[in-house]
């Protein structure tokens, strides 16, 4: 019966092929609008370390100025002053933790032939690595005591390995950066996480560095920090003056494997400010956060406010599409009243009609769910050709939202067909028959 | 309009397909009404000076790598060659470029103290040659002279002791006379005093999106740091040209650092502003093709009603009804349509606007725009009535007579 039902519904479509194509157009369009920007979202908002972004804490510590709160006391301060964030480090009460900033410089490479290259660097402690399952190529992540000795140890991407030593495993030869010798200690493999979650300060759509170096190596002044640097009250000249001071510039993470894990850092955490207070530091109240991956990238708002506008947008327009196909469904059922009386008059029951129709209404929601996908397709290259770097990958098409598409179309149809068939269903044959 | 009353008792009967088209008018006109808003919001921003004669200049970032690198020197000898470059008309160093997205801020208060208020504004660190190179306009005052420039350490706390400040930033300091900002002390750094030499008309912060973009300050610093931008204005139609001659000059003159991030002025403002264009673009597609959706969504339920009636129709003609009679029938019946899905869509489109307001920090929108909405959408829905309604005025009385 379905595929006869099929047929029915071909040669329906094809007779007024006129009105399907507008309807075929209108849920086209609809959908590819709403897939389009529902895909720009779901990446955004995609979870970028899934299997440990549960685990995975950011600290926030308010030590901002009593007078005139950050953020207007809503949030604490994004970032970590180096005070803290270095005694949280050396406290080590966490199963990992790495301290980070970002930082940048020129590599120049020993061969006379390559040009110097301005890289940009990654800060951080030796826990980076295994907390963010960065993948390597050649060697591994340096250790923790090269974070305390101050060694100049680097890892380099990939990108950076095969400019400089044309992709061949590195590790334990020498890098001159910003004219220091640094020791390669391993090459990781291409890594981007959508978002960047570990550092969004920065952008939360940027490449992820060229190098990766010691942190430890920034009081040093072997390194030169870039990225933000905010600061609520003046310190005085100098680095160490500036390290001292009240500048918030370092982002700490911290890995916890259970809640009992989380509540114990919190109590840490806790009893960290109170000490602090002592010196009188922290005049604030008391407000302390640790967040998970999810719960961090959603206070730092990294779906874009545009990007949630024109999903709004979208979804109307969508709806319009809808009200368009039902309007035209409906239409075109009654206009078969003659044909539907005559079949119901030859003992054709309402649940056979109702399944006729309902597929020829899923044949036009199919026809334009394809259709639709292919207009996200183009409407995802148009969004990346317009807003450039910033939707850079973010504008690619999975299986996932491809059968959304399709599933999306094929739903919205048949709800749209369900009040035409179920009025073409109640065409009282007597009626019809009577006129012809 | 005798015909009123009889169009709406025919079109209760059809009750649904006429609350279809209303409710598809009255979203279409929620959604373009507040799209346009949007996009007019957009425009008015990019369509604002950065007080920077941008057609003329470019930028490029100077990362000195070199050992025992003479830093002070090095920077002088650029400036000096370039200024004497044929074709160009100043050059300067600066920490920050305007509309880039990145730079210096720091707050001014007029009262000294921790406790007291201060009011944010981007810091461009440049010398004496910076009004001419950028091609700002001075107001009030006067610029810099040479003895004002001084050397700034990385890290250092301390400020010099002039400035010169936009008018909008003088404006928010002493908001009942900007003029009477001239001359006067204010606090930087909540306690460090500085003296307000001079007011330029306009010079945009880095940050486009910054409700302070207006509010900017020049202040008489050369940095002596590794990681510098300078900042080349040329002789009109000759920037094109000279870019590339002096990115070689200078990357040949000092084999100690790397020239790179060459942009124009224009360029940026591309940059600046390409998330507002694209998001334009977008907009104004949705507004025409959602427009286009309903109009044939008008015109196939339209030509549905007619065939349907095309008896009655006939029927009209034969006692009498005149083509034009059957034209108008059907028009005044779009029109009835139209205003309850227009009037619905005055007050979605003012909801929509709330909530965007409430929800993105939108301003609220204007009268003049829904009267734009209003009447698109009346014309659109006649347009689109147009092609059946004259089809049905050309069914002939005959029909009538037919059983079929």
């Amino acid at each position: 019966m379905f595929s006869y039902y099929l047929r029915l519904a071909w040669i329906s479509i094809l007779r007024h092929w006129g009105l399907s194509l507008v309807m075929i157009c209108a849920i086209g369009l609809g959908i590819g609008a709403a897939m389009t920007t529902i895909t720009v979202n779901y990446l955004m908002s995609a979870n970028p370390i899934p299997h440990k972004s549960e685990q995975l804490f950011y600290v926030q510590l308010d030590s901002w100025d009593v007078n005139d709160p950050f953020d207007e006391g809503v949030n604490p301060p994004d970032q970590l002053t180096y005070t803290d964030s270095t005694n949280l480090m050396k406290a080590s009460k966490a199963f990992r933790q790495n301290v980070q900033a970002q930082a940048y410089g020129v590599i120049e490479p020993d061969d006379a032939d390559l040009l110097p290259i301005s890289v940009t660097a990654r800060a951080n402690s030796a826990d980076f690595f295994a907390m963010f399952d960065v993948p390597f190529i050649f060697g591994s992540a340096w250790s923790k005591d090269s974070d305390r000795s101050k060694e100049q140890v680097i890892i380099l991407s990939k990108k950076i390995n095969d400019q400089i030593f044309g992709g061949e495993n590195s590790v334990g030869k020498t890098v001159k950066f910003d004219n220091n010798i640094y020791k390669v200690m391993g090459v990781i493999d291409h890594w981007q996480p959508k978002p960047r979650f570990y550092d969004i300060t920065t952008g939360a759509f940027n490449e992820s560095e060229d190098v990766f170096v010691p942190f430890s190596l920034i009081a040093e002044e072997k390194i030169r920090r870039s990225g933000n640097t905010n600061c609520w009250k003046p310190s005085g000249d100098g680095m160490a003056a500036f390290l001292a001071g009240e500048c918030i510039w370092t982002q700490f993470w911290v890995e916890l494997r259970n809640e009992q894990e989380k509540q114990d850092y919190m109590t840490f955490l806790n009893a960290y400010v109170e000490e602090q207070k002592q010196y009188g530091r922290f005049q604030r109240p008391l407000d302390n956060r640790l967040s998970n991956v999810m719960q961090w990238l959603e206070n730092q708002e990294v779906v874009a406010d545009d990007a949630r506008m024109m999903m709004a947008m979208s979804l109307m327009f969508l709806t319009v599409c809808l009200l368009n196909t039902i309007g035209l469904l409906l239409a075109k059922f009654l206009g078969k009243a003659p044909e539907i009386g005559l079949r119901q008059a030859l003992g054709a029951s309402k649940a056979t009609l109702f399944s006729q129709y309902i597929i020829e209404s899923a044949c036009i929601g199919f026809a334009g769910g394809l259709l639709g996908l292919g207009l996200s397709f183009l409407g995802l290259i148009g969004i990346e050709s317009l807003y450039g770097e910033y939707m850079q990958g973010l504008a690619t098409l999975d299986l996932t939202m491809m059968t959304l598409a399709i599933v999306m179309a094929l739903v919205c149809t048949v709800i749209a067909g369900l009040y035409p068939t179920w009025r073409a269903c109640n065409i009282s044959p007597a009626q019809q028959l009577k006129s012809q | 309009m005798l015909e009123a009353g009889l169009i709406i008792r025919a079109l209760m009967r059809n009750k649904i397909g006429a609350l279809l088209i209303a409710l598809q008018i009255a979203l279409t006109m929620t959604i373009i009404v507040n799209a346009i808003f949007m996009i007019q919001d957009r425009q008015a921003q990019m369509l604002r000076s950065s007080g920077v004669d941008e057609a003329n200049t470019f930028y490029l970032t100077n990362t000195i790598f070199g050992q025992d690198y003479n830093i002070q020197a090095a920077l002088q000898t650029d400036l000096n060659t370039l200024r004497k470059t044929p074709g160009i008309v100043d050059a300067i160093q600066i920490n920050a470029i305007p509309l880039s997205g990145g730079g210096w801020s720091s707050g001014v208060q007029t009262e000294a103290g921790e406790d007291k208020d201060s009011i944010g504004t981007a810091v461009y660190m440049v010398d004496d040659h910076a009004i001419n190179t950028l091609g700002l306009e001075l107001i009030a005052g006067e610029n810099f002279s040479a003895t004002d420039i001084q050397w700034r350490q990385s890290g250092q706390s301390t400020w010099p002791d002039k400035v010169i400040i936009t008018k909008a930033l003088a404006l928010s300091l002493f908001p009942e006379d900007w003029q009477s900002a001239l001359g006067k002390t204010v606090f930087i750094s909540q306690n460090q005093t500085i003296q307000i030499i001079g007011i330029l008309k306009q010079l945009q912060a880095p940050w486009n999106g910054w409700d302070g973009v207006e509010r900017s300050m020049l202040v008489p610093f050369q940095m002596e740091s590794k990681g510098s931008r300078l900042f080349i204005r040329t002789e009109p139609g000759k920037r094109d040209q000279l870019m590339p001659q002096i990115e070689k000059m200078l990357a040949e003159s000092d084999k100690g650092r790397i020239i790179r991030r060459m942009r124009t002025m224009e360029e940026t403002r591309e940059r600046s502003y390409q998330r507002h264009n694209a998001t334009n673009k977008i907009l104004t597609t949705v507004v025409i093709t959602l427009t286009i959706i309903t109009g044939f969504g008008i015109v196939g339920l339209a030509i549905f009603s007619i065939n349907r009636r095309t008896k009655q129709i006939g029927t009209r003609r034969a006692l009498g009804a005149t083509r034009w009679q059957i034209m108008r029938y059907f028009m005044v019946e779009n029109l009835l349509i139209s205003s309850v899905g227009i009037f619905v869509g005055i007050i979605g489109a003012v909801s929509l606007n709330m909530w965007l307001v409430k929800t993105f920090e939108l301003a609220p929108i204007n009268l003049e725009l829904i009267l734009f909405g209003v009447l698109t959408l009346f014309i659109v829905g006649q347009l689109a009535v147009l092609y059946p309604a004259r089809k049905a005025s050309l069914i002939s009385p005959a029909t009538a007579t037919r059983t079929v």
